[in-house]
């Protein structure tokens, strides 16, 4: 299921989802924070569209788009985002901590790479075939536990692949003044192949990662896949330092979105669309009428 | 007689015996070594594909064991020295402990956390310290230290085969040559174990056979609870002072049996409480103890106390660290001042 359609119309969902976030944000049937996925699409699809069922996702502050091309429901994440008792975690988690199905998120940045490791190795102790996708961006390359679940990963043989998404800014910290060193060395060092790519094109991504996570399935262990990216939104909401120059640089050559919808024709790509800005708008009008929890923790 | 030692080892044995989920995790814990201080001994001989020995890494096998754990299995994560658990902390608090209730209540994560605690070895400031009172306020982690006394083994693999989890368990050194006492084995007293519905972290109570009724109430756990005992007993003989010893073997609040139903109740009869510890004091196990006395008693409790370490790190020199750590001594005297007031 990797034709272009399909691919466009996971990109465009995300997308979407997204851009309702931000724009909804002032309305104030959102509260609390969020971390937008926007630019970044083309890993999220690209990657997860190899995942067997059984298969284990460990995501972070930014895992909208994650959760949303793992599967997830439209409507149950706007509920989280809401508050609403209906939403993925019943309310308690919001934005950064999620779980549906054997999808994971955690907002503490490092903190799901050991847990990814131990989710990795329990599914090879277990016997069930399994892999586990942990992404992290550049901003936790800084998390020192990162290195030890590596050393781990790679001793114990965990069936786990690290998905390092470089967008090159950690909240307004640019990667110059955050990352010494080599990225691909950081895991090289510990025995664990990497691959690294600079794209936005979801046709560049699926293929290396298929390779890493076939190379996995057939001989359990680390690997990693770094994706250097573009964030075209804030870190949060409204806190970009950076010069509206660059981001509309970003905009007009690194947009997954565009970059693949020029392989539709219009038709297509306008079907693709207008379905998705339905099934958005849908999902978000059934959570917002959908009732606040009770006082109650 | 086991020791407290032997039982722990058994108790961990039995849990590897009755549920094939059950991993080790850990530092030095391959035979011949079997552990720092040879808990886990002969388990990496037994099952040798469920035990990891590791590197120096306790943030990341605390991590490990968090996964390991959301996705079914049950680790036990031996941490050498109790000091080095704050190099787990961000795990336990922003994930183990979360897990369960972050996500709406849709996983568990059975998991335990074992680690000698405590000082009198002269091993200095970092390898000696009572620390679990930075973990009792965790929401949703359950804290057992086992004392002593009935069946320390027992509880940990309690621990291990059926908490929902996470759990940590606190062993201090000085308890592990210690016997495991029964009633028969301390004739100067009664003891008593209590168990409560839906809890399975036993307590216990004891008493100097054939006294009269105690005056003061004496809270106490681990390694504390020897020396409570043995405050007892100087008390009973040189002051005429006869004193009740109720030993919990879970420490954290809230969701504690042992303080609703036996301390509590206790101290309502006795109006005098002293709490004894080995950590320091200020805002610790003894402080959270007596404010959930006074909160419920108010007038009725007339004197409480706390013995507690010197708030200072833990010295070397065998004299020194004597002086920082609550010793026997320190308990009568505290009494005898409740006592009279």
């Amino acid at each position: 299921m990797h034709d272009h359609p399909t691919l466009y119309r996971g990109l465009y969902r995300i997308r979407r989802f997204e851009e309702t976030v931000l724009n909804e944000f002032s309305s104030g049937v959102f509260y609390g924070t969020t971390h937008t996925y926007i630019g970044e699409e083309a890993d999220a699809v690209g990657v997860l569209a190899h995942l067997h069922p059984g298969d284990v996702v460990f995501s972070n502050h930014r895992c909208h788009g994650h959760f949303i091309a793992y599967g997830g429901y439209l409507r149950a994440l706007f509920a989280e985002l809401m508050g609403k008792a209906s939403g993925v975690s019943g309310g308690r988690g919001g934005s950064q901590h999620i779980h549906w199905k054997d999808f994971y998120s955690n907002g503490i940045l490092g903190s799901t790479t050991p847990a990814a490791a131990g989710a990795a190795l329990a599914e090879k102790l277990k016997g069930t075939g399994a892999v586990t996708v942990c992404f992290i961006g550049d901003g936790t390359l800084g998390e020192g536990v990162l290195y030890e679940s590596l050393n781990m990963a790679a001793l114990w043989g965990a069936p786990v692949l690290y998905v390092v998404e470089d967008n090159r800014i950690a909240q307004t910290t640019p990667i110059e003044l955050a990352l010494a060193g080599s990225i691909p060395a950081r895991f090289e060092a510990f025995g664990i192949p990497a691959r690294e790519l600079d794209t936005s094109d979801v046709l560049e991504v699926l293929p290396v990662a298929g390779e890493l996570l076939d190379a996995i399935r057939a001989e359990p262990g680390p690997r990693a896949l770094i994706l250097h990216t573009c964030r075209f939104g804030p870190h949060s909401k409204g806190d970009d330092t950076r010069p509206a120059e660059l981001v509309e640089k970003m905009r007009a050559e690194r947009d997954p979105v565009k970059i693949h919808g020029a392989r539709l024709d219009d038709a297509t790509r306008k079907a693709v669309e207008t379905e998705v800005d339905a099934e958005v708008a849908t999902a978000f009008a059934a959570a917002k009428a959908e009732p606040m929890p009770e006082g109650t923790p | 007689m086991p020791t407290v030692l032997d039982s722990l080892n058994a108790g961990l044995h039995r849990a590897f015996a009755e549920d094939e989920r059950v991993l080790l995790l850990g530092e030095d814990i391959l035979d011949p070594y079997g552990g720092a201080f040879k808990v886990p001994r002969g388990l990496a001989t037994q099952y040798p594909a469920r035990v990891f020995t590791s590197p120096v890494s306790e943030a990341g096998l605390a991590g490990m064991a968090g996964g390991l754990a959301l996705r079914g299995l049950k680790p036990v994560v031996e941490i050498m020295f109790g000091d080095f658990l704050m190099l787990t902390a961000d795990q336990l608090l922003n994930s183990i402990t979360k897990f369960g209730w972050m996500y709406g209540g849709q996983v568990d994560v059975p998991l335990v956390i074992r680690t000698p605690m405590g000082g009198r070895r002269g091993y200095g400031p970092t390898h000696s310290q009572t620390i679990e009172k930075h973990f009792l306020g965790v929401p949703g982690l359950t804290v057992l230290a086992p004392a002593a006394l009935g069946n320390p083994g027992a509880l940990l693999a309690d621990a291990i085969l059926n908490d929902p989890g996470p759990v940590l368990f606190v062993e201090n050194k000085l308890l592990y040559l210690e016997p495991a006492r029964a009633a028969s084995d301390l004739p100067e007293f009664e003891l008593t174990p209590h168990t409560f519905p839906g809890d399975y972290a036993p307590a216990y109570s004891l008493r100097i056979s054939g006294a009269p009724p105690p005056t003061v109430t004496i809270a106490a756990y681990g390694y504390a609870a020897e020396l409570a005992r043995k405050a007892a007993l100087l008390l009973a003989y040189e002051h005429e002072i006869f004193v009740e010893v109720l030993v919990p073997t879970r420490i954290s609040f809230p969701g504690n049996a042992y303080f609703d139903n036996l301390l509590l109740p206790a101290v309502q009869r006795t109006g005098r409480l002293l709490a004894v510890e080995e950590g320091t004091a200020a805002l610790g196990w003894g402080a959270e103890v007596l404010a959930r006395v006074a909160e419920t008693l108010g007038s009725n409790l007339r004197a409480a106390g706390r013995v507690a370490a010197e708030d200072t790190p833990i010295p070397a020199s065998t004299p020194m660290e004597d002086a920082a750590l609550p010793q026997a001594g320190d308990i009568v005297r505290e009494v005898i001042r409740i006592a009279s007031r």
